[in-house]
């Protein structure tokens, strides 16, 4: 460019009319909205698939291998199992519930999450509500440093140490530890993370206990 | 309410947008220099940032259930639309207020910040009043970390700084550093 | 504008005019998720596919978009093709799109994809457009690994998840946590602007009359 008398790209001066502005950007808007939903289109069923299945797996890992499950609806303070007219799934908090071969309980998954030591902690936790007890828990967020608070989900005895042990949850140093099924051993160098799971579950059971107790009354054993 | 402040004071402080999280950095790496401007900046992206809650709160409860493949395309668009014309309000309303925050206002519209808001204000689920107080804390975490990179930077223009890491590279290693600090602030909102 | 070859469009963007190392362009990203390889792969990827869309599109219809709204016609374009990139990501390999998180969005607001629409495909040609998004692409992917590669080696001891060490090895946590990525960058700058000096020294070196530089090399 080096004739002086072409200035590359010399700005237009008002004799662009501004519909010709409102078309130009209509225009890009309207083919990255085809562009989009296309892909929208193509894309969602893999999307959707992969979610539900990861969900499944979780459940069927908390539950410990339920034959089925039913999701049912936190709904105005009670659980229900057939979504009401206008709501939709996405706005309503869920909890699954799973059943064995014969077709009796074996009891709820819960998701629930609450500020660990670096941010939220969201975990799924298998309940059984007759015997108040902790079937499984199972990490399934969590930012927490590597090498230390990850060992939440990553130290299998820690996480083992869930199945079985009745709610409420008590969180012990190791060397404390006096067998009582209340009592979670802390991971050493963890004790936050590892507090941040109990207080959720226990929080979780004392915020659903009174809906699985309506539910389990208007719905029989 | 003590959602709320925790939501604030993760944002500002344990979560930083810019020492943890990384969002806001061509200011923070450019503007940086002085403490004055520094602080202009910071006032600047805390009322950006709430415009912004605002309007991507607005668009996920009217707009986005509808078109949820619209969300990146809407957000960029309405936030940059709307800054806009909150500035121009600002000049007629208030010109010394304008003469403070005037010229960083387009600059913010297209920093990281601002579309990292409102992503993870979606992604988290954040309702009117959360969004507004996540905003708020981000917007204080961001002026804070400026702040302290422009006053360590007016020190480091005095002392005598090796020849090769003079410029960038003095300042992400200073920044490194910061972070390596507000690191300690993790475990400050568990409650038990 | 000085002209250039097709061969110095496509190449100055991998070394000479690396976006992250050289331009410090699109930080965010090159900060954000390269603690492990297979993130920085992946971003690097992503990002590629949207800067070449970006510039195709750009470049392509340059003729028919005004001056006055080719800002806000580029940043809808980018922001389509993150779209794509992202369910495609979310469809293709989940995982990588869990890690990723909120930062795929953010290649939207990624400088150097629009700075390559503004300062090169709303210009020239479509071929010459496409040369130059590859090579910025490839320059960044490569800044990308080369944050990775160090982050993860030495935050984790492995390199795309196969352990180098073996059991003794304690990693160094905190270069995979957010001051590493601060630290490594600041590190790399230092060597790279090293380099420079040691090559600017040589070439002032064979400048020196024959005998001088012999004298200085013995």
């Amino acid at each position: 460019m080096t004739d002086s008398t072409t200035i590359p790209q010399a700005p237009p001066q008002d004799d662009v009319p501004s519909r010709k502005l409102m078309v130009t950007l209509a225009g890009a808007g309207a083919v990255a909205g085809l562009m989009i939903v296309f892909v929208y289109g193509w894309t969602q069923p893999t999307i959707k698939a992969y979610k539900a299945r990861m969900l499944a797996a979780a459940v069927q890992e908390v539950l410990r291998m339920p034959a089925s499950y039913d999701t049912l609806y936190v709904h105005q303070g009670r659980l229900v199992d057939q979504l009401p007219d206008g709501v939709s799934a996405a706005d309503l908090e869920a909890v699954y519930l799973g059943y064995d071969a014969d077709g009796s309980r074996i009891g709820f998954a819960i998701a629930a999450g609450e500020p660990g030591f670096q941010d939220i902690i969201g975990l799924i936790f298998g309940y059984d509500h007759n015997d108040g007890k902790v079937l499984g828990m199972k990490v399934l967020e969590s930012k927490e440093t590597p090498g230390l608070g990850d060992k939440i989900e990553k130290d299998a005895d820690f996480v083992g140490q869930f199945e079985g042990a009745l709610i409420p949850l008590l969180g012990v140093k190791a060397r404390n530890a006096s067998g009582d099924p209340h009592e979670i051993d802390m991971i050493t160098g963890a004790t936050i993370s590892s507090r941040t799971i109990i207080r959720t579950i226990n929080n979780a059971i004392e915020r659903f206990g009174p809906m699985f107790d309506a539910y389990y009354e208007g719905t029989g054993p | 309410m003590g959602d709320l402040i925790w939501i604030l004071l993760s944002a500002m402080v344990v979560n930083n947008f810019t020492l943890a999280l990384f969002l806001g950095l061509c200011p923070f790496m450019g503007v940086s220099a002085r403490v004055e401007t520094a602080l202009r900046m910071g006032a600047a992206n805390v009322f950006v940032l709430t415009v912004t809650s605002l309007s991507a709160w607005f668009l996920n409860t009217f707009v986005l259930p509808y078109a949820p493949y619209l969300r990146l395309i809407s957000f960029i668009v309405v936030i940059a639309s709307l800054v806009q014309i909150v500035e121009i309000v600002i000049k007629k309303v208030s010109p010394a207020l304008f003469r403070q925050l005037g010229i960083f206002l387009p600059l913010i519209t297209t920093n990281c910040a601002i579309l990292g808001l409102a992503i993870f204000q979606t992604n988290r689920g954040y309702g009117l009043l959360e969004g507004l107080f996540f905003a708020v804390g981000a917007g204080l975490g961001l002026t804070l970390a400026l702040v302290l990179m422009a006053s360590i930077r007016e020190n480091t223009e005095l002392s005598s700084v090796p020849e090769l890491a003079k410029g960038m590279a003095l300042v992400l290693i200073i920044a490194g550093s910061l972070s390596l600090a507000f690191m300690g602030f993790a475990g400050l909102l568990s409650s038990s | 504008m000085r002209q250039t070859t097709p061969q110095m469009d496509f190449l100055r963007g991998i070394w000479r005019e690396n976006p992250v190392l050289i331009q410090m362009l699109g930080l965010c990203p090159a900060l954000a998720v390269t603690n492990t390889v297979a993130n920085s792969i992946a971003m690097g990827v992503a990002t590629f596919f949207v800067l070449l869309g970006s510039s195709l599109l750009v470049s392509t219809f340059k003729r028919w978009v005004p001056h006055e709204v080719r800002i806000s016609t580029y940043v809808l374009i980018i922001a389509t093709f993150v779209t794509i990139a992202d369910m495609l990501l979310e469809a293709v390999v989940p995982t990588v799109h869990k890690a990723l998180g909120a930062f795929v969005g953010l290649i939207v607001v990624n400088c150097m994809i629009l700075s390559r629409q503004e300062a090169f495909a709303s210009k020239q040609p479509i071929g010459r457009s496409l040369l130059d998004a590859a090579g910025t692409g490839f320059g960044f992917i490569l800044a990308l690994l080369m944050m990775g590669a160090v982050r993860e080696v030495l935050g984790n001891g492995t390199f795309l998840g196969i352990s180098l060490f073996g059991p003794n090895f304690e990693p160094w946590v905190i270069m995979i946590l957010p001051p590493g990525g601060f630290l490594t960058l600041g590190l790399w700058l230092l060597v790279l602007s090293w380099i420079q000096r040691r090559r600017a020294e040589s070439a002032k070196v064979a400048d020196w009359p024959a005998g001088v530089a012999q004298r200085r090399a013995a």
